[in-house]
C-alpha cells in the first residue's frame, strides 16, 4: 500500500467516523458538546500514557471513553444546578482540556506524546507508524485503530437506528414510551469520545471538531431522510479526505489542515448550491 | 359518580398521591392528590405557569418527583409504559427533522417493537391505519416539513393512535390548529372514548371546555378541584383556579346561560 494511500484511508475512516456520530449531534443541535468532548478526552488521554507509558489504541480508548462520559455527565450536572448550558459546557471542557495540556507538558520527557502531535495530528507519519506483532509488521497501526473506530460506529448506528432516531427527534416521546433516552445519550456521547481518540492521533484536537460537524452538516442539507442523511455524511467525509490530500500535496501544506479545509469547501459550495436552486425556485 | 370512586385503585386510568414538583427548588406541584376515572374525556386546566404540562409530565415520569407516588392501572409508570400514549406539544420538536410522516407515525410502535426489532409491513399498515383516521393518509410520504400546524398535530394523534394505548396524555393539541383539524381531533377523541380509552387533555380555552370534556381536573399549583364537568366547571372554582382574574367568570357565564340559574346552588 503506498503512502499516500494511507493517508487518504485513514483521514476517508476518520471523517467517514466522524461523520457518522456527528451527523446525530447536528440533528441533536449538540454539535458544541461534540466539540467540548473532542477536547476534554485529552486528559484520558494524557493519563493513559502516564499509567501505562504505552500508545496502545484500547487504552488511549477507554480513557477517552471515561473523560467524555465524565464532561456529558458534568456539561449535565451544571445544567441542573443552575448554570446557563453553554456557559456549564465551556467551563468543563476549557478546564479538561487544560488539565491534559498541563499533564502533557509535565511529563513530556517521559512519554511519547508531544503537544504539536495532540494539537495538529499525525496523519502525514501514519504509512510509517506500523502495528508490530513480535518482528511482523500488520500495517500502519492507525488504519487498524480507525477501522475498528470505524466498525464500532457503524454496528452501533445499525443496532440502534430506531433509538438513536426517536431520541434525536422527540425524546420526551420516546421516555413516554420507555426508551431510556438518558442511557442513549451516554451511548452517544461514547461513540463521541471514541471517535475523537481516533481523530485526534489523526488530525488533531483542534480539527476534531471540523471532522464532527462538516460531513453531518452538509449532508443535512441535502436529503429528507435520516438514513440517507447517515450514508452522505460517510461518502462526504471520504471526498473531504481525499480532496484534502491532494490540496496538502498540491500546496505543500499540512494535510490535517487542508482536509478540515476542503471539508470547509464542500460544505460551501452545497450550501451555496442549494440557495441558487432555492431562489429559482421561487422565482 | 358514587360507583366510580367507591372502584378499587387498581382499576382507575391514573391515581397520583402527594405529588410535589420542583424546579431548582421553586414548586411547580404541590401535594397534588388525583384520582381519574376510566373512559372519561378528562380536560386540565389553570392558567398559565400552573404545571399542566408538567403534572403530565410528572405523572410519566419524565420530570424527576420531589415525592410522591403515581399509579397507572395500579402499577408503576414504569410497568404500564405500554397503556400510555403521549402526545407532546406541537413545538417540542424540530419539524425540519429528515424524515417523513410514515415514518413518525411508526415511532408510535418503537415501545412495542423493544429494544433491536426493526418496524416492518406490521408496523407500517398500523400506522397507516391510524393516518386514515386522521385524514392524513394521502400525506403518508409528505417530507414532515412541509406540514401546516394542523397537520403536524394530526400526525402527532395518528402516531399515539398507533400506539393503541389504554390512556392518553395529549399536552394542548387545540392550540393554534385550523377548524378541520379541530373538527378531526374531537371526532378522534370521541371515537376514544366510545372505546373506553381514558384522555387526558392540558387545554387553554375555557369557552370550548363544556363542549370538549365531560370531566375536568382544575390545577394552579395545586389541584383546586376535579370531577365531572357540570359539577366542577363552576365560577367560584374558576375564579380560585385563575387568582379571581376579571374575565374567566364572563366566559364562563357567556359559554353556559343556564348555568347561572344554579350560581351559587352548588
Amino acid at each position: 500500500m503506498t503512502a499516500s494511500l494511507v493517508i487518504v484511508a485513514v483521514g476517508a475512516l476518520v471523517a467517514g467516523s466522524a461523520g457518522l456520530v456527528g451527523s446525530f449531534l447536528v440533528l441533536r443541535r449538540m454539535t458544541m458538546l461534540g466539540d467540548a468532548i473532542s477536547h476534554a478526552v485529552l486528559p484520558g488521554i494524557a493519563l493513559g500514557f502516564l499509567f501505562t507509558g504505552s500508545r496502545a489504541a484500547p487504552i488511549m480508548v477507554l480513557g477517552a471513553a471515561l473523560f467524555g462520559l465524565l464532561t456529558t455527565w458534568l456539561v449535565q450536572a451544571l445544567q441542573r444546578a443552575g448554570v446557563q448550558e453553554d456557559a456549564g459546557m465551556g467551563v468543563t471542557f476549557t478546564a479538561l482540556f487544560a488539565l491534559g495540556v498541563v499533564l502533557i507538558s509535565a511529563f513530556a520527557g517521559r512519554v511519547h506524546l508531544d503537544l504539536e502531535h495532540v494539537l495538529y495530528g499525525e496523519i502525514a507519519f501514519a504509512p510509517w507508524d506500523l502495528w508490530l506483532v513480535g518482528d511482523v509488521s500488520l500495517g500502519p497501526r492507525a488504519l487498524w485503530t480507525m477501522g475498528a473506530i470505524f466498525v464500532l460506529d457503524l454496528v452501533a448506528v445499525l443496532l440502534f437506528f430506531k433509538e438513536l432516531k426517536i431520541c434525536a427527534f422527540d425524546p420526551e416521546t420516546a421516555s413516554a414510551q420507555g426508551i431510556n433516552v438518558t442511557a442513549f445519550h451516554y451511548l452517544l456521547m461514547t461513540l463521541v469520545s471514541i471517535t475523537t481518540v481516533g481523530a485526534f492521533d489523526a488530525v488533531g484536537a483542534i480539527l476534531v471538531v471540523a471532522m464532527l460537524v462538516l460531513p453531518g452538516a452538509t449532508a443535512y442539507l441535502l436529503t429528507d431522510r435520516l438514513s440517507v442523511m447517515l450514508a452522505l455524511a460517510v461518502g462526504i467525509g471520504v471526498l473531504a479526505s481525499v480532496l484534502g490530500y491532494l490540496l496538502a500535496r498540491a500546496t505543500d501544506t499540512p494535510v490535517a489542515g487542508a482536509m478540515a479545509v476542503a471539508g470547509g469547501a464542500v460544505f460551501a459550495v452545497t450550501f451555496v448550491i442549494r440557495l441558487l436552486r432555492q431562489r429559482r425556485r421561487r422565482a | 359518580m358514587a360507583r366510580e370512586h367507591s372502584a378499587r385503585d387498581d382499576d382507575l386510568p391514573v391515581v397520583v398521591r402527594s405529588l410535589t414538583v420542583a424546579y431548582q427548588q421553586r414548586p411547580v406541584l404541590k401535594d397534588v392528590n388525583l384520582s381519574l376515572p376510566p373512559g372519561r374525556l378528562i380536560g386540565v386546566i389553570g392558567p398559565n405557569g400552573a404545571g399542566k404540562s408538567t403534572m403530565i409530565k410528572a405523572i410519566l415520569g419524565m420530570v424527576p418527583r420531589l415525592s410522591g407516588e403515581v399509579r397507572i392501572f395500579g402499577r408503576p409508570v414504569a410497568q404500564a409504559r405500554r397503556e400510555v400514549g403521549y402526545v407532546p406539544q406541537r413545538a417540542s420538536v424540530d419539524w425540519d427533522f429528515p424524515t417523513d410522516v410514515l415514518d413518525v407515525v411508526m415511532m408510535g410502535r418503537y415501545g412495542h417493537l423493544g429494544l433491536l426489532r426493526r418496524p416492518g409491513a406490521r408496523e407500517r399498515s398500523l400506522a397507516m391505519e391510524a393516518l386514515e383516521k386522521v385524514g392524513m393518509a394521502d400525506f403518508a410520504r409528505r417530507q414532515i416539513s412541509q406540514l401546516s400546524g394542523g397537520q403536524q398535530q394530526r400526525v402527532f394523534l395518528a402516531r399515539a393512535l398507533a400506539q393503541d394505548a389504554r390512556i392518553y396524555f395529549m399536552d394542548e393539541p387545540f392550540a393554534g390548529v385550523d377548524a378541520a383539524t379541530e373538527r378531526a381531533i374531537i371526532g378522534l377523541l370521541t371515537d376514544l372514548k366510545a372505546r373506553g380509552r381514558t384522555v387526558v387533555v392540558v387545554h387553554h380555552d375555557l369557552q370550548t371546555v363544556r363542549e370538549y370534556f365531560d370531566w375536568l381536573v382544575l390545577l394552579n399549583v395545586r389541584v383546586l378541584a376535579a370531577g365531572p364537568v357540570e359539577r366542577v366547571f363552576t365560577p367560584e372554582n374558576l375564579t380560585h383556579t385563575y387568582g379571581g382574574r376579571l374575565g374567566s367568570l364572563a366566559l364562563l357565564a357567556g359559554a353556559q346561560p343556564p348555568a347561572r340559574r344554579s350560581l351559587g346552588g352548588d
